[in-house]
């Protein structure tokens, strides 16, 4: 700003500034933002009219459906019939019967389980959500406590607990030990071909099959708990057995096989892409489909899964193969510098993708990943196809009791699941968006 | 300073040309041990597999082979487009319906899905705040819930609430609606229609021949030539004025309610409806998704090139903004098509007879031949996805962006 028109004296020009003046009416205010944002031209205002209309269609039914015509408390199929259908409601009455959800909430979450057991699901729920809450949260403490936690301890003992512990492992100790020694021979013999020092290797490996024995161990050990078959595993925590299990086993297979489908070893690379590919190009539900009535065969006369075993097998695969493509496109958006940079400090393979390549991968695609979890999450309802009772399943198979059997039955059931379902991935995804937001660098692009 | 020659192991000898390295250190030999090992294993894996295969089946006194294909399958199929009898059909006939359903139920599916997904995309990013709004409810609420939910809300939870066919909608010559499905009225073509049919394929031949000169001119002269009305005009009115001339030769066979279930028309059955509906919305969510994404990725600036150049905000839209936002939606457009496809398979559990349902259902429960059944499903739905991708890659290899 030049001074210039100080000096000029001139009587209409202005010489102080004048107070600052509030905007219009007409542009501000809940009368401007209306102006602004729904009647802004005459098809908007035909357009919002038509919103509103389709508000007044659904939103009154639902809630009238949902809360006002509800019933709440009940012991029977009484309360959630007409007299016409031999209840005490008047007829032409049509609401939600959450009495009827009241009454099944056990079997929704347990399924079958017995009620005398049922601590042993619960103390695993507390280890699992108790153990996950402080990950999730940036500024919690002990991350790597907690994650090696997570990791070793809590499959252990959720394994324990939910089953029962006591399997039969008694055979595999002697394998293990024909194996361990055979890894610490390839590991000593590799060290003295390239000249190093064996040690810290040998010490390596022998942890590794120590916590093997000691894993072993703890699922041999009989701890006095009543064996829980997983036939009668249903509701809520088959759900999240099938997703959390899926999940686990996905990311470091999904891992393995971007690495390999970006390896530069050919035969690795073939095997990762047929693999990759396969399971990508068919649907979920005949994997299912293989895996309980096609897997059995595979296997040698004798040697059986249970069911539930074998749908988690056929989940784990198929969604370690999307998660393979989601990371290989956090691979591939690094930029090559990482890579050589890498290579030029002297990392060898391992080093470079722990330290530099997959951290930065892995936080690129976060989001990536999130979906492919929620993706999962919703998939697992489709283990009810192969008779598993999963959440959905449960809820499915409670419709074929007379004793709460009526028009509105299923319609309350497939609300509250749907409630329940949207609940989960809607929380899954709003996470994902805060830790995309806060590990956002800045380097995209 | 002088400069010190460092070689590996402390072996400072300068008469080797290269320094001496252990076999197992030298990265390219530890990478073809580490493959045959792996592949020795994968090979191994398999052999087993295949005879541990071989040896439970003969436990079990399953005859492997593709014969059963040719034996009659005797159950009923609701819905086929292909002739189909219970009493002499046979599975390989059971096969290929199926399939046909499945492909039925994906067309349309997908023609519904872009469309509901383009509407919400679009409503997404509208100014009006209550538009956007209700297009943003609707995409996290179906996206959140399951599919196979969200078919069993509207088999179980709506069709099933629909009355009976004798208190069932009514909507005259459109058909009727009741909990035995969609009753719609059914064309009957009479003698010369095919004439319309080649009046509407030449048409659209001509359309096309019309658009290509208009565009050449346009290239040449700088002249333009309505080229999209007046094809749109002949498509429309060539076939309609023959369909005139040849006497109007359609009628329509409109259901009719009869003593126990209505008659005549086509027979839309609620399975389909369903499955339908299900689909269409459910990836419709996500295909809003695409498009939104697609629409934002446009950088203002090339819009507001355009309005400098003199452009108006239709042709900005059509010339400018659309043909670059497509290159980014199409390759996801076309793996949402893929899933939907991919998700039809859920009809198992509502019993709309597509691949799924009947062949790697009822069939394999049926014969008992669970390796070629669910192999050759398999096989197939692989195929699909294997073309589209085929295809895609031929496109994004057309459409890609030729930088530097």
């Amino acid at each position: 700003m030049s001074d210039q028109p100080n000096t000029l004296q001139v009587a209409y020009v202005r010489r102080e500034l004048l107070n600052e003046e509030p905007a219009p009416a007409s542009s501000r205010g809940p009368v401007a933002w209306l102006r602004e944002s729904l009647f802004s031209s005459i098809p908007y205002t035909i357009l919002t009219l038509l919103c509103i209309y389709i508000l007044y269609v659904i939103i009154p039914p639902v809630v009238d459906f949902m809360v006002t015509n509800a019933v709440w408390t009940g012991s029977d199929r009484a309360v959630c019939a007409t007299e016409a259908q031999g209840g005490i409601q008047p007829n032409g009455w049509f609401g939600a019967c959450w009495a009827y959800v009241d009454a099944y909430a056990n079997q929704f979450i347990y399924g079958r389980y017995p009620d005398a057991e049922q601590w042993r699901v619960n103390i695993v729920a507390l280890l699992f959500f108790g153990g996950l809450a402080p990950l999730l949260i940036p500024a919690a403490p002990f991350k790597r406590e907690n994650m090696l936690f997570m990791v070793f301890v809590f499959p252990l003992v959720a394994v324990v607990l939910l089953t029962g512990g006591d399997i039969a492992v008694s055979h595999l100790y002697i394998p293990l030990a024909v194996l361990a020694v055979i890894a610490l021979g390839v590991v000593y013999a590799f060290a003295k071909g390239s000249e190093s020092d064996p040690l810290p290797g040998l010490k390596t490996t022998a942890a590794i099959f120590a916590g093997l024995f000691v894993m072993l161990f703890v699922l041999g050990f009989d701890f006095g708990l009543r064996h829980v078959e997983t036939e009668v595993w249903g509701g809520l925590l088959v759900t999240l057995v099938i997703a959390v299990t899926g999940i686990a086993a996905s990311l470091p297979l999904g891992i393995a096989l971007a690495l390999g489908r970006r390896s530069a070893l050919p035969i690795v690379r073939f095997f990762s892409i047929v693999f990759i590919e396969f399971w990508r190009g068919v649907p979920l539900i005949t994997v299912l489909f293989m895996s309980s009535v096609m897997l059995p065969l595979f296997l040698p006369e004798g040697v059986t899964f249970d069911k539930l075993l074998r749908a988690l097998i056929g989940v784990a695969l198929f969604s370690s193969a999307y998660m393979a493509e989601v990371v290989r496109g956090g691979l591939q958006a690094l930029p090559k510098g990482q890579y050589e940079g890498a290579m030029a400090l002297g990392l060898n393979w391992t080093q470079m993708m722990r330290m530099i390549i997959l951290p930065q991968a892995l936080k690129l695609v976060i989001p990536g990943i999130v979906n492919t979890f929620i993706g999962l999450f919703k998939d697992t309802t489709l283990v009810l196809i192969i008779g598993l009772f999963d959440f959905l399943g449960q809820i499915q198979s409670s419709f074929s009791d007379p004793a709460w059997s009526s028009p509105v039955q299923s319609l309350t059931g497939y609300f509250f699941a749907a409630i329940v379902y949207f609940i989960f991935c809607f929380g899954m995804s709003r996470y994902s968006m805060y830790m995309e937001r806060r590990l956002d660098t800045g380097h995209k692009r | 300073m002088a400069v010190t020659d460092v070689t590996p192991n402390g072996a400072g000898g300068d008469d080797d040309q290269a320094p001496r390295v252990a076999l197992l250190n030298n990265p390219e030999i530890r990478g073809w041990i580490f493959q045959i090992v792996l592949a020795i294993l994968i090979v191994y894996l398999v052999y087993a597999g295949w005879s541990n295969m071989n040896a439970n089946l003969q436990a079990a006194g399953i005859a492997s082979g593709w014969a059963f294909l040719g034996n009659n399958a005797g159950f009923a199929i609701s819905q086929s487009l292909i002739e189909y009898s219970q009493a002499s059909s046979s599975y390989g006939r059971v096969y290929v319906i199926g399939l046909l359903n499945t492909l039925i139920i994906a067309f349309f599916g997908i023609i519904f899905a872009t469309i509901i997904g383009f509407l919400m995309g679009v409503a997404r990013l509208s100014k009006n705040w209550l538009v956007s709004r209700l297009a943003t409810v609707y995409v996290e609420a179906l996206r959140n819930i399951p599919l196979l939910l969200q078919i069993f809300i509207w088999y179980f939870g709506v069709l099933r609430l629909l009355p009976q066919p004798r208190q069932g909608f009514d909507f005259g010559f459109l058909g009727l609606l009741n909990n035995r499905g969609y009753f719609a009225p059914k064309p009957v073509w009479g003698d010369g229609a095919e004439f319309t049919l080649y009046a509407f394929i030449i048409a659209c031949i001509a359309a096309w021949a019309l658009g290509r000169w208009a565009r050449a001119r346009q290239m040449a002269t700088g002249q333009t030539f309505p080229a999209f009305w007046t094809g749109f005009g002949m498509i429309v009115f060539l076939p309609l004025a023959v369909f005139v001339i040849t006497g109007s030769p359609l009628s329509w066979d409109i259901p009719v309610m009869g003593g126990f279930r209505p008659s005549g028309g086509m027979t839309v059955i609620p399975e389909f409806i369903a499955m339908l509906v299900a689909l269409a919305m459910y990836t419709a969510a996500f295909i809003a998704e695409i498009v939104r994404a697609g629409i934002l990725a446009v950088s203002r600036g090339q819009t507001e090139a355009a309005n400098a150049l003199g452009l108006r905000s239709g042709p900005t839209l059509r010339l400018v903004v659309i043909p670059q936002a497509l290159r980014i939606i199409i390759p996801p457009l076309t793996s949402q098509y893929l899933n939907l496809t991919k998700n039809s398979s859920l009809a198992v559990a509502i019993a709309y007879p597509e691949l799924t349902s009947v062949f790697a259902g009822t069939a394999l429960n049926q014969t008992g031949q669970a390796v070629e059944i669910i192999s050759l499903t398999m096989l197939t739905y692989l195929t699909i996805s294997l073309l589209t991708s085929l295809f895609m890659n031929w496109y994004n290899s057309r459409v890609a962006l030729v930088e530097r």
